[in-house]
C-alpha cells in the first residue's frame, strides 16, 4: 500500500513539471511575440510563486469558508465521527479534522495540503440519507485521496491551470491594447505572434483537459483504494447511487470547489451535451458503480 | 584489469545491496511495531471501559456474580497478555464473556433503559470497530514485512540480520462480529 503513494508522489512531479514545461513555452512564445521577453518571466514567476504559497498553505480554510462548513461534534454525528476514526486506524492516516455542512443534498469532500493537514467534510444530508456501511464507503474514498496526496496534487493542477489562463489572457490584453509604439511592435517577430496567439487560445483548453482527465483517474484510483481499505465495495457502490438519484440540490453550489466532491455537486442538466464527458471532473456515476460491483 | 573490476566490483555490489536491504527492513519493521501500538492503544481503551461498565451493571442486576468474575477475569488476562498471540487470545475470550453479559441485560428492562448502560454498550461497540480496524492495518504491516524478508535473495540475510517473521493478530470467526447492540 506505501508503494502506491510513492508512484503517486513520482506522478505529481511528472505533471508538475509537464505544467511548467507548458508554462515556460507559452511564457517564452508569448515573450517573442510581444518583445517583451524578459517583463514576462518575471512578472510570470512571481505571480506563480506567490499564489502557490498561498494556495499550498491555506487553500483548506478558503474551501472551508466557501462552503460553510462547520467542526462536527462527535456525540451528534457520531455514525460520521467514528467512521472518519475508525478508517483513519485502518488506514494508518493520522485523524483528520472533521467537518460538517448544513445541506440536505447528499455529499462529501476532503482537502489539505498533506495527511496531517486534512479535513474531511459531509453534508447533513448525507448523514442522514445514508446507512452506516454506505458512510463508511464514502469516508474510506475520501481517505484515499488523503492518503495518495490527491488533494495536494489537485490544488496545484488547478492553480497552475488558472495561471496558464491568465498568462492567455495577458497576451491578448497585451497585444490588442498594449504597447502601441512602432519601434517596439518591430522588436516582435511576425511568426512568434501567429504562434502567440495559438497559443493564446488553445494552452488554457489543453491545460484544462489535462486536469479534467487526471481528475477523473483519481477518482477511479480512491474508489478502489477505498474499498480495498473496508472490504465492502456494495457500501460505496449504493452510497454513489443514492448521491446520484437524490433530488436535493446543494445550496451553494461554487464550481471552483465542485471537483472536490465525492459526487459532483452540478447535475447533469447543468452541462452542455456536446462535450458530454470531455469536462467532466468526475467519471460517471454508473461506470464508477459498474466498476465497483465488479470487484 | 577485468580480473581487478571483478574483484571489487562484485564486492561493491553486495555492499550497496546489503545497504539497502537493511533500509527497507529498518522501515518495515518500524510500520509493523507503529501498527502494534496501535492495536495496544484501542485494547488499553476497551479494558478501561470495563471496570465502568461492570460497576454500572451490577447496580441493577446483583444476582450475576459469576458473570462479572468472568468478565473482570478475563480483562486481567488481556492486561498482562504481551505477545500479539497471546492478546489476540485474550481479546476473544473477553469478547466472549461480554457478549453473555450484554445477553443478560437484557433480561433487566431498568438496565437496559439507563443511559449510562447504553452510552457504555455503544462505546463498546466502537471500540470493538476499533480493534478489528486496527488489526487489520497491522496485519497488511506485517503481511508486507513478511513477505520482505521471505522474498529470495533477501531470504538468505534477513535471518542473519536478526530479521525474524512477526506474528499475526488472530481473529476467529465470533470476534469478527462486533458485539450486537440490540434495544
Amino acid at each position: 500500500m506505501y508503494q502506491e503513494i510513492s508512484a503517486n508522489k513520482r506522478k505529481t512531479i511528472l505533471i508538475m513539471g509537464l505544467f511548467i514545461l507548458l508554462i515556460a513555452t507559452s511564457g517564452y512564445v508569448f515573450g517573442r511575440a510581444t518583445g517583451e521577453t524578459t517583463t514576462w518571466f518575471v512578472l510570470a514567476s512571481l505571480l506563480a510563486i506567490g499564489t502557490s504559497f498561498f494556495s499550498y498553505y491555506y487553500s483548506d480554510q478558503v474551501v472551508l469558508a466557501l462552503t460553510n462548513a462547520h467542526p462536527a461534534d462527535r456525540n451528534t454525528y457520531f455514525d460520521f465521527y467514528t467512521a472518519v476514526e475508525n478508517l483513519c486506524i485502518a488506514t494508518g492516516l493520522p485523524k483528520p479534522k472533521i467537518y460538517v455542512i448544513d445541506d440536505e443534498a447528499p455529499n462529501a469532500f476532503a482537502t489539505g495540503r498533506d495527511p496531517e493537514h486534512a479535513v474531511v467534510v459531509a453534508t447533513t444530508g448525507l448523514i442522514k440519507k445514508l446507512q452506516k456501511l454506505e458512510i463508511e464507503g464514502v469516508v474510506a474514498h475520501e481517505l484515499s485521496h488523503i492518503k495518495n496526496y490527491d488533494i495536494r496534487l489537485m490544488t496545484i493542477i488547478v492553480i497552475l491551470v488558472g495561471f496558464v489562463s491568465i498568462l492567455a489572457n495577458w497576451f491578448f490584453r497585451f497585444r490588442l491594447f498594449g504597447s502601441s509604439d512602432r519601434e517596439e511592435r518591430g522588436r516582435a517577430s511576425g511568426v512568434f505572434i501567429l504562434i502567440g496567439v495559438l497559443f493564446a487560445i488553445f494552452m488554457p483548453i489543453v491545460a484544462t483537459l489535462m486536469q479534467l482527465a487526471v481528475s477523473r483517474q483519481r477518482e477511479y484510483l480512491a474508489d478502489a483504494s477505498g474499498v480495498l481499505t473496508t472490504r465492502y465495495p456494495e457500501g460505496l457502490a449504493t452510497a454513489l447511487e443514492k448521491i446520484a438519484q437524490d433530488p436535493t440540490r446543494m445550496k451553494v453550489v461554487n464550481p471552483a470547489t465542485s471537483h472536490l466532491f465525492i459526487s459532483s455537486p452540478l447535475k447533469e442538466t447543468d452541462k452542455n451535451l456536446i462535450f458530454k464527458g470531455l469536462f467532466d471532473t468526475h467519471p460517471p456515476v454508473e461506470d464508477r458503480i459498474k466498476r465497483l460491483r465488479s470487484m | 584489469m577485468p580480473t581487478l573490476f571483478i574483484f571489487l566490483g562484485i564486492p561493491a555490489l553486495i555492499l550497496v545491496y546489503l545497504w539497502f536491504l537493511y533500509n527497507t527492513l529498518v522501515v518495515a519493521k518500524s510500520r509493523v511495531q507503529e501498527a502494534w501500538s496501535g492495536i495496544d492503544v484501542q485494547l488499553k481503551r476497551r479494558a478501561d471501559l470495563i471496570p465502568n461498565l461492570v460497576e454500572t451493571v451490577k447496580g441493577y442486576a446483583t444476582h450475576e456474580k459469576e458473570l462479572f468474575e468472568n468478565v473482570t477475569k478475563a480483562r486481567a488476562a488481556l492486561m498482562s497478555a504481551h505477545s500479539p498471540k497471546e492478546k489476540g487470545e485474550a481479546d476473544n475470550v473477553l469478547t466472549g464473556a461480554l457478549k453473555s453479559l450484554f445477553a443478560v441485560a437484557e433480561n433487566y428492562p431498568e438496565l437496559k433503559a439507563s443511559e449510562n448502560f447504553s452510552k457504555l454498550q455503544l462505546e463498546l461497540a466502537d471500540t470493538e470497530s476499533k480493534v478489528a480496524y486496527s488489526r487489520q492495518f497491522y496485519n497488511a504491516n506485517v503481511q508486507d514485512y513478511n513477505v520482505k524478508i521471505a522474498v529470495f535473495p533477501n531470504v538468505l540475510v534477513a535471518n542473519m540480520l536478526g530479521y525474524t517473521k512477526e506474528e499475526y493478530f488472530g481473529a476467529n470467526e465470533q470476534d469478527k462480529q462486533p458485539v450486537s447492540v440490540k434495544f
